[in-house]
């Protein structure tokens, strides 16, 4: 068994270093392509040619691309992602400001969402055809189909300017109880939430189902075994596959896909960093966020893949 | 009066898609003695499963039971509420699947699922059901019964999953097993052990046992009464011995006489064929590998004449259909040559031109998956015309007509889709689909396997007649050696990818054959009562032998060959030898040989 899953954490491992080299370079020379840098942007139009091309010369931008990417690959293999081109701080430092904050926001959410999706998707599969699962149905497909710029415009209309429970921005500076942090964080996870809860329960409810019209399920109720028995011990070991992949993929949204509910709510993410960086062309910044969400990505992905395994012995040896 | 069981007046109702009840089983009425066995027989679509599932008051999605009663001792099951049924699930009757492969749960250990009943029901503690299971693993011949059960089902073969069910259903020693075609998709030679394994286990245990199975032969072995059913309702209930030697219904008659195939189109399959100097098809030396190790296939040498039908036959996993996947050019060789009409095939697809693609057609087992549901059987046969023959408009509209008139379907038919068609009908769209390119040979993978009895012996007889009228060639590949023997001039057995037998048809009516050969033919069950306690098939220990030798080309059937010879067998690579009645074997025994060991053992053991 362990063997197995050794086995593919180095196969993964190795993928993994490939993706990243291939998306840095994807990343790298996409960005290049983009009109205008950094520069352009600082000095603006009136700049005159000969104090564009003296910046330039001091962010490197004069050498060639190649040339470049493989001082920027070297810096990032060493743990240095390069200077912000438009304020000058270290990116590095720009990013562990930012990281610790979307990390707590996707683990609130995470610790919220996975298992509401998970009891609303295994319910509504055991209740199949019923009208509870018709309506969590109808509210799913709800959820997944209203841009969350609307959830969370219509929360901040009620819950803050309505009732006036919670503010309409998260200001995380200053959390230092329980009830503020709710007050922080309600409605950004409220609104993430609403999504994220949608899919995992939908790719639940069809994973068990998948898994309720199978032979071995009809046994077990042959046996005797009651409906909650036959779910939770029967059919949800062989779903664990496919929720574990679905839950991966959603939580590897909440690292880069929450600029919108970041930039409502103010809420100081990595997400918000890096469209600043696109906004003012600081490239650094850009490359360095993209390369840390692919990162994310592929980690969540391997743990999903060993979940799967681990849960399936026809896998592990 | 001792019944344990009684139903009477039982109707089930199946909903269709508009939402009508639709009465699949039309009141039914049986019972059961004690320590009977009792069996349902009859063909798919006849209730058998459904009658069998009513018994533990459980009705498939989509159907439900409208009528009548079930009294299992003293209770009737019908009324029951859905928590009484669930404590008399699995304790009071127990259920034994088809398909063991599939009912077994992929991610829990054996032991755990074997005794999964007697927890639920608390009828022992889990040191006493574990005790117990290891009891009955042993009483049912299973291999390891100690630690069998720390395995996951993945980790045993399937006639073991197919024993360890049994010992499921054993646990909490109910009063009512029911049996759901439990050997139907095993291969003969493991369908004898699983059978004489229960027979052995339901007669120490006086195990009271409904049998629901579409083999009349092996129903034989088991049951002490047989009901016949068809659309639903009993044709005829009479006990085993008067229901084999005097059929009351003529049904059941119509049944007997599709089990011997043989018999049946016997007359019709005959036919001379017109010597030639090269033959249709020749296979040589072919080899196919999975990967660069595994051979699956090895050393096939082959060939098929004009208008002649030669049959493949050996269990699962011995390679044959990948012989006809070799021959289609679906699996490249990684050795040999294929010829058709003296003509080299190339082993791919790519390599192919479309003249050889028309001239070589393939019918798959399954029908059901291999008609694309969403086109309809016009579409289906207009495609091939289109391709290989240009055919358009009127003239396409005419051919396909003149096909469904070859296989015997209306012409009606043709814009219907094959969801609308029964079994039997899909499975002469599919052969009438590879007719529709004129072809010279069909490779016919296990055509009949999915279909029941009497469908299937219409289905070969329609073969022999198409042979006979267009001259086409078959491959013929098949698990079941009767058909074979029924339909082929000559009759390949392949073992673990080696054919280890080859010869006309009529040399397999008696030995000498090829150890394998005989284990196969002996281990088809014979319709009457006793040939399970008679027959040798499966019996004989192999004897003791050394190591064998890791060399290239030791024989493939060595582990299991009951006459195995010592210092020659497990050393030596078998030569290809010819018998006197004209077969080719792979062995390294001789005529007199096999002869006096597979006609001696028999009466010695009856000595």
């Amino acid at each position: 068994m362990n063997s197995t899953i050794a086995r593919l954490v180095i196969g993964r491992l190795g993928i993994g270093v490939i993706t990243l080299v291939i998306v840095s370079m994807v990343v790298f020379f996409l960005t290049s392509l983009l009109p205008g840098d950094a520069v352009q942007e600082q000095l603006g139009q009136a700049a005159t040619p000969e104090a564009v091309a003296a910046l330039r010369a001091h962010f490197g931008l004069d050498q060639p691309l190649w040339q470049r990417y493989l001082h920027w690959a070297s810096g990032l293999i060493t743990g240095n992602p390069g200077i912000s081109m438009v304020n000058g701080l270290q990116v590095g430092d720009m990013i562990s400001n930012r990281l610790p904050k979307s990390l707590s926001l996707a683990a609130v959410t995470s610790l919220v969402s996975v298992p509401v999706a998970l009891t609303i998707g295994i319910l509504s599969a055991m209740f199949r055809g019923s009208a509870f699962d018709r309506y969590t149905n109808m509210l799913t497909v709800f959820a997944v189909s209203v841009p969350e710029f609307l959830i969370a415009t219509i929360a901040v209309l009620i819950f803050a300017v309505k009732l006036g429970w919670l503010s309409a921005l998260s200001r995380t500076v200053d959390v230092h109880s329980f009830g503020e942090m709710l007050s922080v964080y309600a409605m950004p996870v409220m609104t993430l939430c609403c999504v994220l809860i949608a899919q995992m329960a939908r790719m639940t409810r069809a994973a068990v189902i998948d898994q309720l019209s199978s032979p071995y399920v009809e046994m077990a109720l042959l046996k005797g075994a009651r409906p909650m028995r036959v779910v939770l011990r029967h059919a949800l070991p062989n779903a664990v596959g496919p929720i574990v992949n679905a839950v991966a993929l959603s939580l590897s949204y909440l690292l880069g896909g929450v600029v919108i509910v970041e930039s409502i709510f103010n809420y100081p993410g990595v997400a918000t960093l890096m469209v600043n960086g696109v906004v003012t062309r600081d490239m650094p910044l850009v490359q360095a966020c993209v390369m840390l969400f692919c990162l994310g990505f592929l980690v969540l992905v391997l743990i999903a893949d060993i979940c799967a395994i681990v849960s399936n012995p026809r896998l592990r040896k | 009066m001792n019944e344990i069981v009684k139903v009477s007046g039982l109707r089930v109702a199946a909903r269709t898609d508009e939402g009508v009840d639709l009465p699949i089983v039309h009141g039914v009425d049986f019972s059961l003695k004690q320590g009977e066995v009792l069996a349902l027989i009859g063909e798919s679509g006849s209730g058998k499963t459904t009658i069998a599932l009513s018994l533990m008051g459980y009705a498939r999605s989509g159907c439900r039971i409208v009528g009548g009663s079930v009294r299992i001792g003293d209770v009737d099951v019908l009324q029951l509420s859905d928590a009484e049924l669930a404590n008399l699930r699995g304790c009071r009757v127990a259920y034994i699947a088809q398909s063991a492969a599939a009912a077994f749960n992929p991610s829990k250990r054996i032991m755990d699922q074997v005794i999964e009943s007697a927890m639920i029901h608390g009828t022992a503690s889990r040191q006493q059901a574990q005790a117990k299971a290891v009891e009955l693993f042993r009483a049912l011949a299973l291999p390891d019964p100690e630690n069998i059960g720390a395995r996951y089902p993945h980790q045993v073969s399937g006639g073991q999953l197919q024993r360890l069910m049994a010992a499921m259903a054993l646990i909490t020693d109910p009063a009512l097993v029911i049996l759901d075609e439990p050997t139907t998709a095993l291969d003969v030679t493991t369908q004898i052990e699983v059978l004489r394994a229960f027979k052995q286990v339901v007669r120490e245990r006086g195990t009271t046992a409904v049998y629901v199975s579409h083999d009349l032969a092996v129903v034989a072995q088991m049951a002490d009464r047989i009901v016949v059913l068809r659309d639903g309702q009993i044709q005829e209930n009479s006990p085993t011995e008067q229901l084999l030697a005097a059929p009351a219904h003529p049904y059941t008659r119509r049944l007997l006489a599709a089990m011997k195939p043989a018999a049946a189109s016997r007359a019709s399959a005959r036919v001379e064929p017109v010597e030639q100097e090269k033959p249709l098809l020749e296979v040589r030396d072919l080899e196919v590998c999975y990967g660069k190790q595994v051979k699956v296939l090895h050393g096939i040498d082959l060939q098929v004449r004009r208008g002649t039908t030669v049959g493949v036959i050996g269990e699962s996993g011995s390679g044959k259909t990948t012989l006809a996947r070799a021959v289609a050019g679906m699996v490249a060789p990684s050795a040999g040559r294929i010829l058709l009409d003296g003509q080299p095939l190339s082993g791919t697809l790519a390599g192919r031109t479309r003249e050889q693609f028309r001239r070589v057609q393939y019918v798959f087992q399954n029908a059901d998956t291999a008609l694309n549901p969403k086109h309809s059987i016009e579409d289906i046969l207009a495609r091939p015309l289109r391709f290989y023959h240009g055919m358009k408009g009127k003239r396409q509209r005419e051919r396909v007509a003149e096909l469904l008139d070859l296989v015997q379907l209306p012409a009606s038919i043709a814009q219907r889709r094959p969801g609308e068609l029964s079994g039997g009908q899909k499975q002469r769209i599919n052969l009438a689909r590879a007719l529709a390119a004129e072809p010279d040979l069909i490779l016919c993978d296990e055509v009949t396997s999915a279909l029941d009895t009497v469908v299937g012996a219409a289905i070969l007889k329609l073969m022999a007649d198409l042979r006979r009228e267009l001259n086409v060639s078959y491959l013929f590949i098949s698990h079941d050696i009767n058909t074979v023997r029924a339909i082929c001039d000559e009759v390949v057995v392949m073992y673990s990818g080696a054919k280890v037998e080859q010869g006309e048809r009529s040399t397999f009516r008696a030995p000498p054959y090829h150890p394998y050969t005989n284990l196969l033919i002996d281990s088809v069950p014979e319709m009457h009562q006793g040939w399970l306690e008679e027959t040798q098939a499966g019996r004989g220990v192999p004897p003791r032998i050394g190591v064998s030798a890791n060399a290239e080309g030791i024989c493939p059937f060595l582990a299991r060959c009951p006459v195995r010879i010592d210092g020659k067998c497990n050393t030596t690579p078998p030569p290809r030898v010819r018998l006197d009645k004209g077969n080719e074997i792979l062995c390294h025994h001789r005529d007199i040989e096999l002869l006096q060991l597979e006609e001696s053992v028999p009466v010695a053991a009856a000595g």
